[in-house]
C-alpha cells in the first residue's frame, strides 16, 4: 500500500467538491446563542482545521456544515445547490453491532452501491487501514484505535468529496493518533476536502492548510495556516497561539 | 406414590402419554404461532413509534404500555365478541378452534412486543442517530438496521411474550372452550383437573408446563449469550 501505481492514483481521485458557504449562520438553544452569526466560504480542499477552546462551537459548526443540525438563522449552502458526497468521523466511533466488514457493507448498501461491488470495496478499505485481519471481528470488540480506523475505512469506502472529523483523536494514544493523521493526509491526497476540529495546536500545525478560529461562539478569523500560526490577526487567536488560556 | 405430583408428572412423561403429548403440542403450536405473528407485526410497529414523530405519539406509547397489562379475560371477551356467530367475523366459524386461541394470544402478546421493542429501539437510536443521518439514511431505512442491531435485546422481549402467551388461561378458555382433543391446552387442562379434584394430575401438568417454559428460556438464553459474547 506504500507505492501506488500511476493508474491506481488516477482512479482514486475524487471530483472537486463544491464551495461550502456559511451566511450569517446562527445556532441557539433556549434563547442562548451558542454559535454565530458566522460567515465564511470553504472552496479549496484544506485541510481546514477548526480550532478554539472548549465550548467555542467547533462541533456545532461541523454539524451545521454536515447538515446534522439546521441553523436557527442564516444559511448553509453548497455552490451549485447540490450537496456533495460527504462523510463524518465522530469523536466516539459509532459502530453497528456487527463485524468490521459488515459495518462497511452496510454503509455501502445504504448509499446504493450495487451489491456485487460492496464486498470488494469494503475489503479494499479495510486493507488500506490495516484492518484486513479483523474483517470478521465484531466491530465493538476492536480496540479504540482500531475502531476509529474502522470509521475512517467506512468513510474511505464511500469516496466522500468532503470529510468532516470531530476531534477524531482526542481519546487515542500517540500511535493511534499517528494512524488517524496519516489517514487524513491520504484523504487529502485523494482530493477530499477535510474539515476537522481539534483543540491540539500541535496537531493543527501538522495538518492545517487553513484555520477557522472560534472562541465564545464567534468566528474570530479564517486565515491560511501560515498566517494563523505566525501572525494571527485576532487578539483571541494571538493569545491562543501564544499558549494562554483562552475562554 | 400415585398421589405424588412429581410421580404423576414423571410417569406421564416416561410413558409418553398420548393425551399429554397432544395437549403439549397444541399448547406449543398455539403460543409459538401467536408469538411469531405478534413479532412480525409488533417489532416493526415498536420501531416505527420509536422512529417517527407524529401527533398523538405520546398517547400511543401510553396505550401500548398500558395494554401490556391487559387482563387475558378481557382480550378473550373481545375476540369472543368478534368471532361469535353474531359478531363481525362470525361467518368464519373460527370460535372454539385453535385459530381463535392464536388470535386471542396475539392480542395479548402484541402490546408487549411493540412496547418493549419501542424502548429498545429508541435507546439504540439515541446512540446511532447522528451516524445514520450522516450516512444519509431515511427513517424507513433505519428501521431494519435498528431491528437487526437490537436482535439480542429483542430475543429477550420475544421470551417475555412467549411467557405471557403460554401462561395465560383466561383468553384461550373463552375462545377455545377447552374441548378435549381439539382446543385443550396445558393451562386449561390444569384448571379442569383442579376443578375435578384430580390434584396430582393438575400438579403433574403444571410441572410439565414449568419444565417446558424453563427449557425454552434456557435455550434462548444460551443462544443469546453465545452470540452476544462473539459480537460484543
Amino acid at each position: 500500500m506504500t507505492s501506488l501505481s500511476a493508474s491506481h492514483r488516477v482512479s482514486l481521485t475524487i471530483a472537486p467538491p463544491p464551495a461550502l458557504r456559511f451566511e450569517g449562520v446562527t445556532f441557539s438553544h433556549e434563547d442562548k446563542v451558542l454559535l454565530g452569526p458566522c460567515s465564511f466560504t470553504l472552496d479549496g480542499i484544506g485541510p481546514t482545521l477548526v480550532m478554539g477552546p472548549n465550548g467555542a462551537g467547533k462541533s456545532l459548526l461541523l454539524r451545521l456544515a454536515h447538515g446534522l443540525l439546521s441553523p436557527g438563522q442564516g444559511k448553509v449552502s453548497w455552490s451549485g445547490g447540490t450537496p456533495p458526497r460527504q462523510a463524518m468521523v465522530f469523536q466516539q466511533p459509532v459502530l453497528l453491532r456487527r463485524s468490521a466488514v459488515a459495518n462497511l457493507i452496510h454503509a455501502l448498501a445504504v448509499n446504493n452501491v450495487p451489491r456485487r461491488e460492496r464486498g470488494k470495496l469494503a475489503l479494499g478499505a479495510l486493507e488500506r487501514f490495516g484492518l484486513a485481519a479483523c474483517a470478521k471481528t465484531p466491530a465493538r470488540l476492536l480496540s479504540g484505535g482500531q475502531q476509529q480506523r474502522l470509521t475512517l475505512a467506512r468513510a474511505w469506502a464511500l469516496s466522500p468529496q468532503v470529510l468532516f472529523l470531530d476531534e477524531p483523536t482526542s481519546a487515542l494514544d500517540p500511535a493511534a493518533i499517528k494512524a488517524v493523521e496519516t489517514a487524513v493526509r491520504d484523504f487529502h491526497q485523494r482530493g477530499t476536502r477535510i474539515v476537522m476540529t481539534t483543540h491540539d495546536i500541535h496537531q493543527a500545525r501538522r495538518l492545517a492548510g487553513d484555520v477557522l478560529f472560534l472562541s465564545g461562539g464567534k468566528l474570530r478569523e479564517h486565515t491560511p495556516a501560515e498566517t494563523f500560526f505566525n501572525q494571527p490577526v485576532s487578539p483571541q487567536a494571538q493569545a491562543f497561539v501564544a499558549g494562554e488560556l483562552v475562554e | 406414590m400415585e398421589n405424588n405430583a412429581f410421580y404423576v408428572a414423571l410417569s406421564l412423561l416416561v410413558n409418553l402419554d398420548a393425551d399429554l403429548f397432544q395437549i403439549v403440542m397444541l399448547s406449543l403450536q398455539v403460543s409459538l404461532l401467536a408469538v411469531l405473528i405478534a413479532a412480525v407485526l409488533g417489532f416493526p410497529l415498536g420501531a416505527a413509534v420509536a422512529l417517527w414523530r407524529f401527533p398523538g405519539r405520546g398517547g400511543v406509547i401510553v396505550m401500548l404500555n398500558a395494554l401490556m397489562g391487559l387482563p387475558p379475560v378481557v382480550a378473550g371477551l373481545m375476540v369472543y365478541l368478534l368471532l361469535s356467530r353474531a359478531g363481525p367475523l362470525g361467518e368464519l366459524g373460527f370460535l372454539f378452534t385453535p385459530g381463535a386461541m392464536v388470535i386471542a394470544q396475539v392480542v395479548l402478546v402484541l402490546p408487549i412486543l411493540a412496547a418493549l421493542s419501542r424502548q429498545k429501539v429508541e435507546e439504540m437510536l439515541g446512540e446511532y442517530r447522528e451516524q445514520f443521518v450522516s450516512l444519509g439514511m431515511s427513517r424507513a431505512r433505519m428501521m431494519p438496521t435498528l431491528l437487526w442491531d437490537a436482535r439480542f435485546a429483542l430475543l429477550t422481549v420475544l421470551l417475555a411474550g412467549f411467557g405471557r402467551a403460554s401462561a395465560e388461561v383466561g383468553a384461550v378458555m373463552m375462545v377455545g372452550g377447552n374441548i378435549d382433543g381439539v382446543t385443550r391446552v396445558m393451562t386449561t387442562a390444569i384448571v379442569l383437573e383442579t376443578g375435578k379434584g384430580n390434584l396430582p394430575l393438575a400438579l403433574g401438568l403444571g410441572i410439565v408446563l414449568l419444565t417446558l417454559v424453563m427449557l425454552i428460556n434456557a435455550g434462548a438464553y444460551m443462544v443469546g449469550e453465545l452470540t452476544r459474547r462473539r459480537t460484543g
